[in-house]
């Protein structure tokens, strides 16, 4: 077990800055995901903690060490990949002892933890093929084993279940969890995948552009986002968005939309004072929206067009003042479609943001 | 579970007529292989025969005929005592000489070649693109440019005219495209293959020859081939730079072909050209399946 602290980080390839001065100091034994869309700077990031490449400013500490120069070997860390890297010479055995083999340790403690990691992760009749005769699970257990048996203070994972089918990803992530239970290894796990981010992790750092926009509870991320881009990122489908101005004229703060529509904001917790006039994005979950009218709610104008069935909920489609937007029912729940309906939500669950920064307000 | 018919499987049959077992477009298509593949043998065919034929058959003129009395005297002739200007040794030393130029020459460039290939991949550095640019486009220059040069650089480093010269320069003009080759190769192998090993806490060495090497066998062969065909067909540098008692076999046939004195003897220059031409035919044979083998079967995704 091991802390990770990274101060002040930059990554540039050129011209290219893909990581800017970026900080993210982890605690013992943690479970962190970074979250972000492709090129967001989250695999160069755990490439840098890993010591696979050279960084342009800052330092990475592990367990209290500084090792921005060291080799990655001497770092603590184990890495699964997403495209498993097993070395395709070599049998389950001779890839899981690799590492020990080239650190010099001795020939049983070698097979006491060859043995020990296979245990753990079931893949003891395996031992003896090759990694093409593996199916994508099991290539992926092997690689995770290969972390396993060097018993490294922190484990990274770069999108390690993106290539697995949707059944099998369940069940690693399962059996990751499992393992971060098991070992109380501190854990750094790469994903654009916001399922495995809001099931696996103790904080979520949500990155974008080289920064990592929100570092807080996976609860948090999901209902207090900072800004608009984590509030369109996290959930699926994704926040409705209706522009609108903040009006603080008339008796309480509210939104005013398109044609002098007014939306009432009684009971959202504001973080800076609303100002009148200024422009702002309210942003409802689908789930947060209902058909019945709720005590103390607001209310929104919506035309429904299309209803779609997901089985254990439905998804009604339409638009809020000319944004498309979608609501989730109960699958028996009848959606009026084709005319303007009202629908209603509780301000204080929803967030407001800056039009122009896109900060939550 | 319900059971099925017993009959049931023998119930579905593929439907429609059956394609015609011969097309005219296959008869065509054949003919047109099988003219093509007599053109090119005929040349062998009329070397093999000429080769057993005694020299009085020959004097008849018609080289088409097959050999009325088969003979091997002219490929004995030509391995042990055809003469090659002054001496009357026949191919063999000229084999043999071929076989100490090839085979060093080979392993060193195509092990060098390797690790550069590795290197420019794997470990990048400052320049490195600028060094692979450079090495790439100096396989744009003519050879004979290069000869004059070379002469004098061999003959500084007091090699010129020995074994070791002749290698040194089959390994400078394998370097280029080997190095493209494998460059190449190492490029299109999952990157992470390589980090996985660095965390794992292996150095370039081991690297390369534990993780790397062991999955270029179809580029090992691919490389082998160019450069073991290549140097035993080579003429050029082994006429200037390997010295006289040192002519690989190609420059050894050129003297027992091109030699003007007495008669022409049509069946051991024939023989001679055979023996000079089977280790290149016997490299494409034995190795033409390794080429498409795939080794990095099951390191990427599944």
């Amino acid at each position: 077990m091991a802390s990770v602290s990274i101060r002040d980080l930059a990554v540039r390839f050129g011209a290219v800055t893909v990581l800017q001065k970026l900080r993210l100091d982890i605690a013992e034994g943690e479970f962190i995901v970074l979250l972000g869309p492709s090129g967001c700077g989250k695999s160069t990031l755990l490439n840098a903690v890993a010591g696979l490449l050279d960084v342009s400013e800052g330092q990475v500490w592990i367990g209290g060490k500084n090792v921005t120069w060291e080799e990655p070997k001497d770092r603590g860390i184990g890495m699964v990949f997403q495209s498993y890297a097993l070395y395709p010479s070599m049998s389950v055995r001779k890839n899981l002892s690799f590492g020990l083999r080239v650190a010099g340790l001795p020939k049983a403690e070698v097979e006491h933890r060859v043995a020990r990691a296979a245990k753990i992760l079931q893949i003891e009749p395996l031992l003896d093929r090759r990694p093409s005769q593996l199916s994508g699970g099991q290539r992926q257990r092997v690689a995770i084993g290969r972390a396993l048996v060097r018993d490294v203070d922190v484990f990274l994972f770069d999108e390690p279940l993106s290539n697995l089918d949707a059944k099998l990803r369940t069940e690693l992530r399962v059996e990751i969890k499992r393992l971060h239970q098991e070992l109380g290894s501190t854990m750094i796990y790469v994903t654009h995948d916001q399922i495995e981010a809001l099931t696996l992790a103790d904080r979520v750092a949500v990155m974008s552009g080289g920064l990592i926009q929100q570092l807080a509870t996976p609860k948090e991320i999901y209902r207090r986002p900072v800004n608009r881009f984590v509030a369109g990122f996290v959930g699926s489908p994704s926040m409705n968005f209706v522009e609108g101005r903040l009006s603080t004229t008339g008796g309480g703060v509210a939104l005013e939309v398109g044609e002098g529509a007014r939306v009432p904001l009684d009971g959202y917790v504001f973080a800076t004072p609303p100002q009148d006039g200024r422009p702002a994005t309210l942003g409802v979950r689908p789930e947060q929206l209902t058909l019945a009218a709720v005590e103390g709610g607001s209310r929104l104008p919506v035309v429904f067009n299309l209803v779609e069935s997901m089985g254990a909920d439905s998804l009604a489609w339409g638009r809020i003042a000319g944004a498309l937007a979608s609501m989730r029912v109960e699958p028996e729940e009848e959606v009026p479609t084709g005319r303007p309906v009202e629908i209603f939500f509780h301000p204080e669950h929803a967030s407001l943001f800056d039009a122009k920064t896109g900060e939550r307000l | 579970m319900t059971a099925l018919p017993a009959t049931a499987p023998s119930a579905v049959v593929p439907s429609g007529p059956r394609p015609k077992r011969v097309a005219a477009s296959r008869i065509v298509l054949y003919g047109i292989l099988l003219v093509a593949a007599l053109y090119y043998l005929l040349p062998l065919y009329v070397m093999v025969t000429t080769s057993l034929k005694g020299l009085p058959e020959i004097r008849l003129g018609n080289i088409f005929a097959p050999p009325l009395e088969v003979t091997f005297e002219p490929w004995v002739k030509a391995w042990t005592s055809a003469c090659t200007g002054l001496t009357c040794k026949g191919l063999s030393p000229g084999f043999w000489n071929s076989v100490k130029i090839t085979i060093p020459s080979t392993v060193l460039s195509v092990l060098i070649a390797a690790v550069n290939g590795y290197a420019l991949v794997n470990w990048r550095f400052r320049g490195s693109e600028f060094f692979f640019t450079a090495l790439i486009f100096g396989s744009f220059i003519p050879y004979q440019v290069m000869v004059y040069p070379l002469v004098l650089v061999t003959a500084s480093l007091g090699i010129f005219g020995t074994l070791q010269a002749v290698i040194l320069i089959h390994t400078i003009f394998g370097m280029p495209i080997l190095t493209l080759l494998f460059r190449n190769y190492f490029a299109s192998l999952p990157p992470e293959l390589f980090k996985a090993a660095r965390v794992d806490g292996a150095g370039f060495w081991r690297i390369f020859f534990q993780i790397m090497l062991p999955m270029s066998l179809p580029i090992l062969a691919v490389a082998i081939i160019l450069q073991v065909t290549g140097i035993w067909n080579d003429f050029l540098f082994g006429v200037i730079f390997a010295g006289t008692q040192n002519y690989p076999m190609t420059v050894q046939l050129n003297n027992i072909v091109n030699s003007t004195q007495g008669v022409r003897e049509y069946n051991v220059n024939m023989a001679a050209t055979i023996l000079t031409g089977l280790v290149p035919l016997a490299v494409y044979f034995v190795s033409g399946r390794l080429f498409v083998r795939g080794i990095a079967a099951g390191a990427v995704k599944g």
